[in-house]
């Protein structure tokens, strides 16, 4: 099956990204596609590449990075959210890309389940 | 349809909504929604009767994550994420209730 | 795009507090020009998002409730309120800035099941 997923939280205040990112990993090892993450509201910065956890932790931005780069999941950031939260080009992660809201409607549209992880 | 629930029934009102509103399907409690499926707690009654239209589902790491995974009510499926996502699958449509 | 599927928004989160209700607004209005079949469901504190006379100047923020009246103008005709919610907050439909259809509980539950959809913020 094809998957589009949904984040609405930032990274490390609420536990909806990390529930998104295993997911996203149970559904790619169960041999299904996930077609494109998008994220919205404060799920913005999920996609700052100036994000620096402590060593001991989880990097929740390089997870989603590998992602992208091991099973060619489109990271999409939305980008009216984005840029009213401070990111741009300039600190997007590798791997994310920031375009519009027709993004998350084509998710729908295009793929089998569109999951939606937030507050 | 498959529900999703991610918070706690004793702080906000996510699954009654649900419990409401839907009549029968699927229910995942996720996150601080796991706090729903154990014995003791004020809600344990709610669930036991939704268990009459609803097969209700825990996320079994966010169980065991907050200290709960022996007071699990009896009749509630864990499931780990491969499970959550065969449940998204299994299911024509599937709501977060956020 | 040429498949048309069934997109339901369910708002239950009151304006103003946080700004889910503005972000579900703006995807929206985005889906409607998809051609997509929209439909708006308000539950819980969401029916607050359509109280009428909503005055925004003094907390300093965007007034963004006319916008409900403007959905109309996208074709997006298909707004829901659970009955239960309204009459929980003293509220009826004409304390509402647009019209709505309102529901007992077990029929939008049904029409829930019917979506492809469900987008919630």
């Amino acid at each position: 099956m094809k998957f589009g997923i949904v984040v609405n939280e930032g990274p490390y205040q609420h536990q909806s990204s990390d529930t998104a990112y295993l997911f996203c990993k149970a559904a790619i090892e169960k041999g299904h596609e996930v077609w494109r993450v998008f994220f919205y509201h404060d799920g913005v910065n999920n996609a700052s590449k100036l994000t620096e956890p402590p060593q001991d932790d989880r990097h929740i931005v390089n997870r989603w990075s590998k992602l992208n780069e091991e099973h060619g999941v489109d990271l999409v950031v939305c980008v009216a959210a984005a840029l009213r939260r401070g990111i741009k080009e300039e600190n997007l992660a590798k791997g994310f890309r920031i375009s519009g809201l027709g993004q998350l409607v084509e998710a729908g549209v295009k793929t089998d389940r569109l999951i939606v992880f937030g507050d | 349809m498959l529900h999703i629930i991610n918070k706690s029934p004793l702080t906000n009102s996510a699954l009654d909504s649900c419990l409401r509103v839907a009549q029968a399907g699927d229910i995942l409690l996720i996150e601080d929604a796991v706090y729903a499926a154990t014995t003791g707690n004020l809600f344990e009654g709610k669930i036991r009767e939704a268990m009459g239209r609803f097969k209700v589902y825990v996320l079994q790491p966010d169980l065991e994550a907050r200290g709960l995974a022996d007071r699990l009510i009896a009749g509630v499926t864990p499931v780990d994420y491969g499970g959550f996502v065969e449940l998204t699958t299994t299911n024509k449509n599937c709501q977060s209730w956020l | 795009m040429s498949d048309i599927k069934k997109f339901m928004f369910v708002n239950r989160k009151a304006p103003h507090g946080t700004i889910y209700a503005l972000e579900s607004l703006e995807v929206v209005l985005i889906t409607a020009a998809f051609d997509q079949d929209v439909s708006l469901v308000f539950l819980d504190d969401g029916v607050y998002q359509l109280k009428k006379g909503q005055q925004t100047k003094g907390i300093a923020t965007k007034n963004f409730s006319p916008a409900y009246r403007a959905l109309e103008g996208y074709d997006i005709e298909k707004l829901y309120v659970e009955k239960e919610s309204l009459e929980a907050r003293g509220l009826s439909a004409a304390d509402l800035l647009v019209d709505v259809t309102v529901l007992e509980r077990a029929e939008m539950g049904e029409l829930m099941d019917q979506q492809d959809v469900v987008l919630s913020f």
